[in-house]
């Protein structure tokens, strides 16, 4: 059973990377064309400023660009490759006889797995199209495919401070929260790289390569809207994570909190967060400021996972 | 001021209050000419502004990273002070910034007493605003509901009053009051609500941690199978109490090991760790019995016993020179995950023949699962279980220094005064005993585990649970209710609106044009502009259907109305 859910986490990787293929040509296939609002007259797409101007007007809705015969067979590849990656999750789960988070391999797929489960719920709701799948695919496969290999562990039992009730409600919180933070981080990246775009384009300058993906991706307000939308989902979920792994350290080791590294971490994402939440309602910050906030916290999240797992020593044990 | 600039400020004001879906503290407005503001009070705004909070919740997260990669005291003395030995010229400087202390240095303290200041000094206001904002009806109908984020408008053919009573009617889910020229409606006041309880309840946590850290303890004992300790102050080894704890809140429980247990996996790994106790809430309390483990800590009224570490005992009897036999249960200090174990032995009443004190010591070697490491040729163990236990030993005769004032730790000996016994180190397997040279003889019985218990009372520790479960709450409320607003004005064909009250005449509805009754609708939400186009769109075609509607020849001014042709999402967004 171990190693059917390691060929199918194998299989995830490969469809992952061809949805990523197909998606970077829809990408490459769509011109930024006019927006066009329900009326017929050219929507309200803001140009050249870090916020946007009129934050109460819908955002334009998500051109379907991604419409492209391209964008659709990205789309049912990362759909197939979803499907199959929850198969190697649960498989795992089976082969070890318990929930399948248990180590950093586990962990790190299973946030793999929900941030491509964020990203298809944006693009069933129209928050992105299919032009930002190759910036959404790339980290995913690549951070999939590190998972796989470098942070990989046989299925076994785990530790006895591991084994309890709680673990699996904390854990599973903040593996929910963190895939979901992760994908936000990409989505805040891209707005930045979109604002900057149409800044140069405002000015009259031809953005080069790196900058001139921006021109294929959905208008600025969207993504930074998206990229709020996923982070009030996984703000108060993360806030329950923590919650969660306080009662559980109260049970496990006497102390509900106590500035374990790990923990430290976890609050300092969760204050980065909130900061964000906080420029988004402050005059001045909005916008650009506050999308680097975000790719603050989600930085901020990759080292609670990675850098303290590896360098730091703490209560914490994954090994 | 004259009546008419009187007229126009009003109505802006009007047009300001029905765009203030939110009670969070605005800029200050530049200062009138001629008057200004105390400077305290001046400092308190700015204290209490959405800037100044956004600049402390930066501070706390960036103070807190040095503490995330810097050994801390409170956690992991030992790591410190292996820092300090490497790094011998940045340490002083580290620790003169409190930098391995982090989490109780004052600059810390400073940002988070600054940052609760804060929170207070902007919850205080907003409660009230919002307590008011409960209580009052839904503000006035701006002066053009076609400049708002939602609008629409058509003609009818219906009366004033028959559209008005629609409206309402369409309306009925929402709060309504009917206002000069139409309705105002308004949902989703928990938004706020829910965002004041989140604040309220960080502030009440916060208070709940300082219960705890000021009025609770914290202590470990180490107990041999068969031991037992009493809840008091002196039974513990370290004990850590809060600025405000007294002896007396201790719980008056006693505690006694049965038998501690642990099981490993083939390589290793430890499965389970089981502490048989026995226990009794206090003298005359019937005795119970518990397993406490990890995650499963024992819980005596306010107190919380908890199992933290463990390791293994060796019972030794040694026979002085005298003949007199010296019992012992030796716990020793593991070494690392295979329980390589460091003992110390100290038989402080052994005794010459003649009666005379001949002090003995032994320092030696715990090893569960013997082996010999091939490389080194040392022994060495390979398995945490005691499966093949040995205790390798040397020994000591002299004085072991116990009478010299300071005090000595149970773990190493300090040999000034003593010498060595003249003898290989000796591995002795249960049952063995080791004659020593020039008398008496150590014999290694059996083997027993120690635990080692951490009782903890935290008085905080339900508050801060309450505060918690309402910080979620507040969140779920603050993060997916969404507040808007939505306004009906009926305009009848004269001009005149349908409402009672004074009859006003607004910028922007003219009388309709060909001779109906005018329903113009607009709206706004504070988040989630995409589900709310959604709604006001399904909204407005509701009350198209209820109060009717011929085709207008004007189309209406301002920004597009938000029909949307594209699905959008229903979550929250920006
Ligand atoms: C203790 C530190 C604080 C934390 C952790 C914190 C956290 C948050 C979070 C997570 C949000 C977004 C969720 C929501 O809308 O409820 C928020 C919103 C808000 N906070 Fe705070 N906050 C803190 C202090 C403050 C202070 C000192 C103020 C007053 C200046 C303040 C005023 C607000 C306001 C007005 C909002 C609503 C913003 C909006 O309407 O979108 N907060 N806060």
């Amino acid at each position: 059973m171990a190693e059917l859910s390691d060929r199918l986490l194998f299989v995830t990787v490969l469809l992952y990377a061809l949805a990523m293929l197909a998606f970077a040509g829809a990408a490459a296939g769509s011109r930024s064309k006019v927006v066009t609002g329900a009326a017929g007259r050219p929507a309200r797409v803001l140009v050249g400023s870090g916020a946007p101007v009129d934050e109460r007007a819908p955002a334009p809705a998500v051109r379907s660009g991604g419409a492209t015969r391209a964008g659709r067979v990205g789309i049912a590849l990362t759909g197939l490759g979803w499907v199959v990656h929850v198969a190697s999750v649960v498989t795992r789960g089976v082969a070890a006889d318990r929930v399948p988070w248990g180590n950093m391999y586990e962990f790190s797929s299973c946030a793999a797995l929900t941030a491509v489960t964020a990203f298809l719920v944006l693009l069933h709701r129209r928050r992105v199209d299919a032009t930002v799948g190759a910036f959404v695919m790339v980290p995913v496969t690549l951070y999939l495919g590190l998972a796989g290999t470098v942070l990989y562990t046989e299925a076994g039992p785990l530790v006895p401070a591991l084994n309890s009730y709680w673990i699996k409600i904390h854990v599973a919180a903040a593996v929910a929260a963190s895939g979901a933070f992760l994908l936000s981080g990409v989505v805040a990246l891209l707005y930045l790289l979109r604002d900057r775009y149409d800044t140069m384009v405002a000015r009259g300058r031809t953005p080069a390569f790196p900058l001139s993906l921006g021109r294929s991706l959905p208008p600025a307000p969207s993504l930074d809207r998206a990229a709020y939308a996923v982070i009030a989902f996984a703000f108060p979920v993360w806030t329950f994570a923590i919650i969660a792994g306080a009662i559980w350290a109260e049970a496990a080791w006497g102390r509900y909190w106590g500035w374990d590294p790990k923990e430290t971490w976890s609050f300092i994402t969760w204050v980065l967060y909130a900061c964000y939440l906080h420029a988004r309602a402050t005059a001045g910050w909005k916008g650009r400021k506050s999308a680097w906030v975000a790719v603050a916290a989600a930085a901020a999240l990759i080292i609670d996972y990675y850098v303290v797992n590896i360098f730091v020593v703490g209560l914490h044990s994954y090994a | 001021m004259t009546a008419l600039q009187h007229e126009t400020a009003q109505q802006a004001r009007v047009d300001a209050d029905a765009e203030r879906l939110s009670t969070a503290p605005q800029p200050a407005p530049p200062p009138a000419r001629g008057q200004r503001a105390h400077p305290f009070r001046q400092a308190w705004r700015q204290l209490t502004s959405m800037r100044t909070a956004l600049l402390l919740l930066f501070l706390l997260a960036l103070a807190s990273v040095p503490g995330g990669f810097i050994p801390q005291r409170s956690l992991n003395p030992v790591e410190v002070q292996k820092y300090v030995t490497d790094h011998p010229s940045l340490a002083p400087v580290l620790d003169a910034l409190s930098l391995f202390d982090v989490f109780a240095a004052p600059w810390f303290a400073a940002i988070y007493l600054l940052l609760f200041i804060s929170l207070v000094g902007c919850l205080v206001p907003r409660i009230r605003l919002h307590a008011r904002a409960l209580r009052t009806k839904p503000p006035q109908l701006p002066r053009s509901l076609a400049r708002l984020p939602a609008s629409d408008r058509w003609e009818t053919d219906a009366e004033p009053a028959e559209a008005l009573a629609a409206a309402r009617t369409v309306l009925k889910r929402w709060r309504t009051v009917e206002r000069p020229g139409g309705v105002s409606a308004e949902k989703g006041y928990l938004r706020e609500s829910g965002n004041l309880l989140f604040h309220v309840s960080l502030v009440v946590l916060l208070v709940g941690i300082a219960l705890g850290a000021l009025y609770g303890f914290k202590a470990t004992v180490l107990v041999k199978d068969g031991d037992g300790f009493a809840n008091t102050v002196l039974a513990y080894d370290d004990i850590n109490p809060g600025r405000r704890f007294s002896p007396d809140r201790l719980e008056p429980f006693d505690l006694t090991l049965r038998e501690f247990k642990a099981t490993y996996a083939e390589d290793g790994k430890a499965l389970t760790f089981d502490a048989h106790v026995e226990w009794s809430a206090g003298p005359g309390e019937p005795r119970q019995d518990y397993d406490i483990r990890v995650n499963h800590p024992l819980a005596v009224g306010d107190a919380k016993v908890y199992l933290i570490g463990h390791g293994y005992a060796p019972r030794v009897v040694v026979r002085d020179r005298a003949g007199n036999e010296l019992r012992q249960t030796v716990p020793c200090l593991p070494q690392d995950a295979k329980f390589v174990s460091s003992c110390t032995i100290k038989v402080p009443n052994a005794l010459n023949a003649d009666g005379s004190p001949d002090q003995l010591g032994f320092e030696g070697v715990f090893t569960p699962t013997t082996a010999q490491d091939p490389q080194t040729g040392r022994v060495t163990s390979v398995f945490p279980a005691a499966d093949n236990p040995a205790l390798t030993v040397v020994g000591f005769r002299g004085d072991l220094g116990l009478d010299v004032g300071e005090t000595q730790s149970v773990y190493s000996l300090d040999k000034t005064d003593l010498t060595q016994i003249d003898a290989p180190p000796q591995g002795l397997r249960p049952g063995d005993t080791w004659q020593l040279p020039g008398g008496g003889s150590l014999t290694y019985e059996s083997t027993a585990e120690w635990a080692t218990f951490q009782v903890t009372q935290d008085p905080g520790k339900g508050l801060a649970l309450v505060a918690s479960c309402g910080m979620v709450l507040g969140l779920l409320l603050s993060l997916f209710v969404r507040r808007r607003r939505v306004w009906v004005r009926v305009t009848g064909p004269a001009g005149g609106t349908a409402a009672a009250g004074p009859t006003v005449i607004h910028a922007g509805s003219a009388p309709a044009p060909t001779g109906g009754t005018l329903i113009e609708v607009g709206g706004l939400a504070r988040t989630d502009h995409e589900a709310f186009a959604t709604e006001f769109a399904a909204l407005t075609g509701r009350l198209r259907e209820a109060a009717g509607s011929r085709p207008v020849a004007s189309t209406p001014a301002g920004p597009a109305p938000a029909r949307s042709e594209h699905p959008t999402g229903a979550t929250a967004g920006g």
